[in-house]
């Protein structure tokens, strides 16, 4: 449990919250829930693009695109929740972010359902992963932010990318 | 955009100055009196000095310039070139180097130790115990007796007092060689208005009494020369008249007729001086070529170049949507568009392409010194020659060929090449030579490293290979792939261990390295008469031809040079191979993969499937595709971190329509091949 905390405790210092504990982030929605990432991560929002599937890639990561002449992965988060894909609908959006993996910035696509707004959360309304009582991975989560009675869920992408292949 | 590091910028023309005092010094052991080498190795080591001292590298500029001042007395012929001086200058490069990565550490008393061996180069034995600052070139040509005169007219390219010349520096320096008149011609200079006050618009006109010899004023604007108007006239000793314009005492070779003309000092300004001198002569300047083509090149960060490579690579699919939508429009103007487009971004694609491209004889000249180094170490004489220095060859794989072929050079020198005593004994000259060269084949660059020395012994390979286990004692095996066996890891034939090979390692990366690049090595072997290794690298790793084939929905491409041939899979092979597949191709069995099962595409196969036979050197398998669409220039994309745990692709490319396309791995899939192949085998 505290090796957990700490893990947390750690992660949650990689996050950019400024000094007065506010964190500006993107919101988007997948499968009902919302999530949001750090808008300075963002690079850009796409409309769903053609995409080529990648046999044997890990599901949640399964196909790439052409982002401006450069071959970027798609991620599937809800895939890595769990989740189901879903159908795309006229909402769908590739939110693309700019991340480091393995020592190198890389660009990924990440399809969402919706997105939302660009908006300002507070830490002092974060609060780590519940133990318990969760139907998703808990190392795969940052924090929640509590909002207009309602959960955001701030993903831990480090996490859900070094991930490896699952049987 | 943020400013580049002034310090990353010193090291970085450091690092080129240096090559280009090195290359000098080559060129002096060769020619020793070469007055051109001379120059350039003292403006190479003033400058660095200069630059040096100015970003704060005061070991470096105080070190340097103490060969600076040894270079200046072999250029004013007061002592003369010897090799002695050459190596000690070439030892003390390696410190300089030293002294510009890690400015601040403790280099110990090796600096001294140099000097020290530079002073004795210099004093050629009686070397004096005193300062080295008393190196310092203050007897001047005692032979050159008695004084001139001489007038001296010059003026400067208007923005020098930006580029941070300063003329009165000049002037001192001037007095400093003897009486001094100076009249400043302020003809030039406009009226207020026009006037720009960061610009240069006086000229001078210096009469100098000195008992320096011509050279000493050419000395005094040698960092100018090159922009500015400088003429010079002696006049006869202890006259008062003007004589004529000096033509013979010019000590710099006037190698380059067309001077530099500078800007004209004003705009609407009377005729400048320089007009009224009797006979404008043109700056005495050997190095104008050198400078000239040295401006024509621009540095630019590498990535800048990726990033431009993948704007282009944008503009042409953006250009390839254009085409089709034009070609179902009715509209002639946009078609014609369509098509001037379609050509443009086409010559901009293949001008980028070039823009990677470098000549290889960049390369080819670190090996001077490796075999300059090696010659000493090993105590034979050899003799490098290049050939095809111009080879343009991709920057990557440029870079990435440099360890191997430092590893096969080496190889030659230490392996092939004999002493002089054996070569004598074997009737050959005593000088051994290597011969570097490079030429471009098709679509490939084939670099060559030979010797004349005494070839590969095959018997020596053959034990070493059956005792280390790579080979059956008393298998036959092809002479090419008994060679090969050299680039096996751990092989070495040397029988004792060296400082430069023999360990065994170095040759399997030379192999390694290679097949990255997708190239192969050829070897050939003569005893007696020396070996020839060539590398044959593909001229880019940007582009390839690629086979672009369906599997169900999606599209792949397979690398053209692994594909062996396409066939049709008729009905009765398809259902006869299923469980064992094989295909028979003129009377051998080879083995093959449904693509469409192995990326579970859960299409149904078309009624004609092909099969593409590709294969790396022995071993083929057949690949069972939809369709094959053709040939595709393909530009290759690297694929993420996220993707690196599929093997089975080696990138991804971007066809036409903006859809993105994967590139079989050939080395992979063949391996899958075969080991499915051992599979069966195994079950029966």
């Amino acid at each position: 449990m505290s090796d957990r905390l700490q893990t947390n405790l750690r992660q949650n210092a990689d996050m950019h919250w400024n000094d007065d504990g506010e964190l500006e982030v993107l919101t988007f929605d997948l499968h009902g829930e919302t999530f949001a990432l750090e808008a300075i991560m963002v690079q850009e929002i796409l409309d769903l693009l053609p995409e080529t599937i990648v046999p044997g890639a890990m599901p949640f990561v399964g196909s790439v695109i052409n982002f401006r002449g450069k071959v970027i992965p798609l991620a599937d988060i809800r895939l890595a929740f769990g989740m189901e894909a879903g159908e795309a609908t006229i909402d769908s959006r590739i939110v693309v972010i700019e991340i480091e993996l393995q020592g190198e910035l890389t660009l990924v696509g990440l399809r969402t359902d919706k997105v939302n707004e660009v908006t300002t959360l507070s830490r002092d309304m974060s609060e780590p992963p519940p133990s318990v009582g969760m139907k998703w991975r808990a190392d795969y989560i940052n924090c929640l932010v509590k909002r207009d009675g309602q959960f955001i869920i701030l993903p831990n992408l480090q996490a859900i990318f070094s991930s490896r292949k699952e049987a | 955009m943020s400013m580049p590091d002034p310090v990353a910028v010193f090291r970085i023309e450091a690092a080129e100055l240096l090559e280009q005092i090195e290359t000098g010094l080559l060129d002096l052991t060769h020619r020793l009196n070469d007055k051109d080498q001379i120059d350039a190795v003292f403006r190479g080591l003033h400058t660095l000095k200069g630059s040096g001292a100015m970003f704060g590298f005061d070991a470096l500029a105080a070190f340097t310039h103490h060969c600076e001042t040894a270079f200046d007395r072999v250029r004013k012929g007061e002592k003369p070139a010897t090799s002695e001086l050459v190596a000690a200058v070439l030892a003390a490069q390696d410190h300089m180097r030293a002294l510009i990565e890690n400015p601040t550490d403790d280099h110990g008393d090796i600096g001294e130790r140099l000097l020290a061996q530079l002073r004795h180069a210099v004093e050629g034995g009686d070397a004096p115990a005193a300062v080295v600052a008393s190196a310092a070139p203050v007897e001047v040509a005692e032979e050159k007796s008695g004084t001139n005169t001489f007038r001296i007219r010059f003026s400067l390219p208007l923005n020098s007092m930006v580029n941070g010349t300063n003329p009165l520096g000049l002037l001192d320096e001037l007095r400093d060689l003897g009486e001094c008149k100076v009249v400043a011609d302020t003809s030039a200079i406009p009226s207020l208005d026009v006037l720009v006050p960061t610009e240069l618009y006086v000229s001078w006109d210096v009469t100098l009494t000195t008992d320096q010899p011509r050279s000493a004023i050419d000395d005094v604007f040698i960092f100018v020369l090159d922009d500015m108007k400088l003429d010079v006239e002696t006049f006869a000793a202890e006259t008062a008249a003007p004589a004529a314009p000096v033509v013979a005492e010019v000590v710099a070779p006037v190698a380059v007729a067309a001077p530099v003309a500078p800007p004209a000092p004003a705009p609407k300004a009377p005729e400048p001086v320089a007009a009224a001198a009797p006979a404008q002569r043109s700056a005495p300047a050997p190095e104008t070529a050198q400078q000239a083509k040295a401006a024509e090149n621009v540095r630019v960060p590498a990535e800048r170049l990726d990033e431009l490579m993948d704007r282009v690579g944008e503009l042409v699919i953006a250009q390839s949507r254009l085409r089709q939508l034009a070609s179902t429009s009715m509209d002639i103007q946009l078609r014609s568009v369509s098509e001037e487009i379609e050509r443009l971004s086409g010559e901009l694609r293949d001008t980028m392409m070039v823009l990677r491209m470098v000549p290889v004889g960049s390369l080819f000249g670190r090996f001077r010194r490796l075999v300059h180094d090696l010659a000493r170490e090993t105590g034979k004489i050899i003799e490098l020659e290049t050939e095809g220095e111009t080879t343009e060859v991709d920057k990557t794989v440029i870079e990435r060929l440099a360890d191997p072929l430092v590893h096969l050079v080496r190889n030659s020198i230490d392996h092939g090449l004999e002493t002089p005593e054996e070569r004598r004994a074997a009737g050959k000259e005593e000088a051994g030579k290597v011969i570097l060269s490079a030429r471009q084949a098709g679509g490939e660059v084939i670099i060559t490293i030979k010797d004349d020395g005494r070839g590969i012994n095959r018997e020596r390979v053959r034990a070493k290979a059956e005792s280390s286990g790579l080979m059956q004692p008393g298998q036959q095996i092809s002479d090419q792939d008994l060679l090969q066996m050299i680039f096996q890891p751990g092989f070495s034939t040397a029988a004792q261990v060296t400082n430069l090979s023999g360990r065994g390692v170095g040759m399997d990366v030379v192999k390694k390295t290679v097949e990255a690049l997708r190239g192969a090595i050829d070897i050939v072997s003569k005893p007696g008469q020396g070996s020839e290794v060539a590398l044959r690298i593909p001229l880019t790793l940007a582009i390839i031809d690629g086979l672009l084939v369906r599997v169900g929905e999606g599209r792949y491409v397979i690398p053209l040079s692994a594909v062996e041939e396409c066939l049709e899979l008729s009905l009765e092979e398809d259902l006869r191979s299923r469980g064992r597949s094989f295909i028979s191709l003129r009377d051998s069995l080879v083995p093959f993969l449904r693509l469409r099962d192995l990326f579970r595409t859960g299409t149904k196969p078309d009624t004609h499937q092909k099969v593409v036979v590709i294969s790396t050197g022995t071993e083929r398998v057949g690949m069972v595709v939809d369709q094959i669409i053709g040939d595709h220039q393909t530009v290759i994309k690297s694929m993420s971190k996220l993707h690196h745990d599929v093997a089975t692709f080696s990138g991804a490319t971007i066809l036409g329509d903006g859809s993105v396309a994967l590139i079989l791995d050939v080395a992979h899939l063949v391996a899958a091949g075969q080991q499915q192949e051992a599979h069966l085998r195994a079950a029966g």
